[in-house]
């Protein structure tokens, strides 16, 4: 492969992982409201559009069209950097994640991941704590009490839940023996998905997803009830929507790790039986990732529609006293159970 | 290239750091190390030390900084209540700063160069580091596990309310 035709390929595989997001994260604020609403017994948005489909649309052209206010007493520069980097590196995780195998095209191997480094896994783990600042920097910016508060309660929740996460992953390493992404995709083949290994990592790691994302029940950071809207009660107009929009973007790339991490990523069963063409598998490939992230991202919506909220002291409580000793336990169990294999 | 990149980290990790010094509210203060730890961890990935990296990452800039920002948001401080030093104070802290410096520029005149390859291709990959940490330096590695597990106790221990 030449020089241009490589930096051609990346960029275009950038722009469409990037635009993905950006579309599946629109879809999703569409799909919460009919899954509320279906969950509620009413017919959510269906004046926009066929069955309210062009709702996204419209909410994002308010959105823009909304008067932009920035607060005298704020910090003008931090104010703004606050949802630029919430939506940074919600946009960034997207890089590791193996969306497919290779499809074979003019006598090349196009990789279906942007880029495969040795330590997939931590590069997500280091993103998701700096995510943090987003919300720490907007909700300080913003000279607001409430938003001071649900900032200091969104990187309180966020470094908890990190320690359980990071052990989880840690299990499911010393299972799988590799840190990159690509390489623990491709071991899950047939039936070897890593969540039939890792019951109880599985279990961890979506709970502290939870966590992490800031979704119902510990969306405790912006509580309206008590908060009035947590750390971005001061915004308005589009740096409003881009914490909104981070938020569903990291919904999207949380679910689509999950489905990589435990659930075969872009493998499904039974599908090498068919012999189909290496093109048409990768395809397949894709089309399988998706539908497990779909169902991961229902998954999310569900629970936020079923489950209330927790107060604070329960969730330091989950964190800290139940999922923290759980995930040591579950490392210690992992790695006598690999030494007895490996022996 | 790879050496002018490094330059250019180079400058923006001292820049920041001595804008950390500088600068007179504590949150830019914090906000200029963080930038500083990118650029030290940028350093990191130029020199093949994609583990460093990464971890200097999750652990300086998303665990440990937090933590600072975190207790500076609440502490709120301003011109108001900032405490005033006096001279000798500050006399006295220049010249400790001074003195570490000097042992730090010492240490390292006298390290051993010859061993570090700056552009080795695999010197930093996680097994490689794996082995040499549970093969080579096994003993320095769980005595410093031990260290960090004693800080722990302390500083749950001093986190107690009541101590029966």
């Amino acid at each position: 492969m030449t020089f241009s035709l490589f930096i051609i390929y990346k960029i275009v595989l950038v722009v469409v992982v990037f635009l993905i997001s950006l579309v599946i994260a629109m879809y999703s604020t569409y799909a919460e409201r009919k899954v509320a609403a279906f969950m509620q017994d009413r017919l959510g948005p269906n004046r926009a559009g066929p069955f309210g489909i062009l709702q996204p649309v419209a909410d994002g052209v308010k959105m823009f069209m909304k008067e932009e206010i920035i607060p005298q007493v704020s910090n003008k520069f931090l104010f703004i950097l606050g949802p630029s980097i919430a939506m940074f590196t919600s946009c960034i995780t997207g890089a590791v994640i193996p969306w497919g195998t290779s499809l074979h095209l003019f006598g090349h191997d196009f990789s279906l991941q942007v880029t495969d480094i040795n330590i997939g896994i931590l590069y997500i783990m280091a993103v998701t704590s700096i995510g943090v600042y987003g919300i720490m920097i907007g909700g300080w910016a913003s000279n607001n009490k409430y938003s001071l508060l649900g900032a200091l309660r969104a990187s309180s929740q966020m470094i908890s839940y990190e320690v359980a996460m990071g052990l989880a992953i840690i299990a499911l390493v010393m299972h799988t023996g590799t840190l990159s992404l690509k390489a623990i995709a491709a071991q899950q083949v047939g039936w070897h998905w890593n969540v039939f290994y890792q019951p109880v990592g599985f279990l961890i790691f979506l709970v502290c997803a939870f966590a992490e994302t800031n979704r119902t029940p510990f969306d405790l950071p912006e509580s309206d009830s008590e908060l009035i809207g947590g750390y971005h009660t001061e915004y308005s107009s589009m740096k409003l929507g881009f914490y909104l929009f981070a938020e569903y973007i990291n919904m999207f790339i949380s679910s689509a790790i999950m489905s990589t991490l435990y659930f075969g990523g872009y493998n499904m069963p039974l599908i090498g039986r068919l012999h189909l063409s290496p093109n048409t598998a990768a395809i397949l490939g894709v089309v399988f990732l998706f539908a497990k992230i779909f169902f991961f991202i229902f998954f999310f919506m569900w629970v936020r529609w079923t489950v209330p909220r927790f107060r604070f002291d329960q969730l330091m409580n989950l964190g800290w006293k139940i999922l923290i000793p759980l995930s040591i336990f579950w490392v210690a169990i992992t790695g006598f159970v690999t030494l007895m294999i490996h022996r | 290239m790879t050496l002018y990149l490094f330059l250019i980290l180079g400058f923006f990790a001292v820049l920041s750091a001595l804008m950390v010094v500088f600068s007179k509210n504590p949150i830019h203060s914090i906000l200029y190390l963080v930038l500083t730890f990118f650029a030290i961890a940028g350093e990191y990935v130029l020199l093949n030390a994609q583990f460093l990296a990464i971890v200097n990452i999750i652990v300086y800039a998303g665990a440990i900084m937090v933590l600072f920002l975190f207790v500076v948001m609440l502490l709120n401080l301003n011109h108001e209540t900032e405490p005033h030093k006096s001279m000798l104070r500050k006399l006295i802290a220049v010249i400790a700063a001074g003195l570490l410096m000097v042992v730090l520029v010492g240490s390292l005149k006298g390290a051993d160069t010859m061993a570090i390859q700056p552009f080795s291709h695999n010197a930093g990959l996680i097994e490689n580091l794996g082995k040499v940490l549970f093969d080579q330096f096994l003993l320095p590695f769980e005595v410093s596990a031990v260290l960090f597990l004693a800080a722990m106790v302390g500083a749950v221990m001093l986190g107690k309310k009541d101590i029966k």
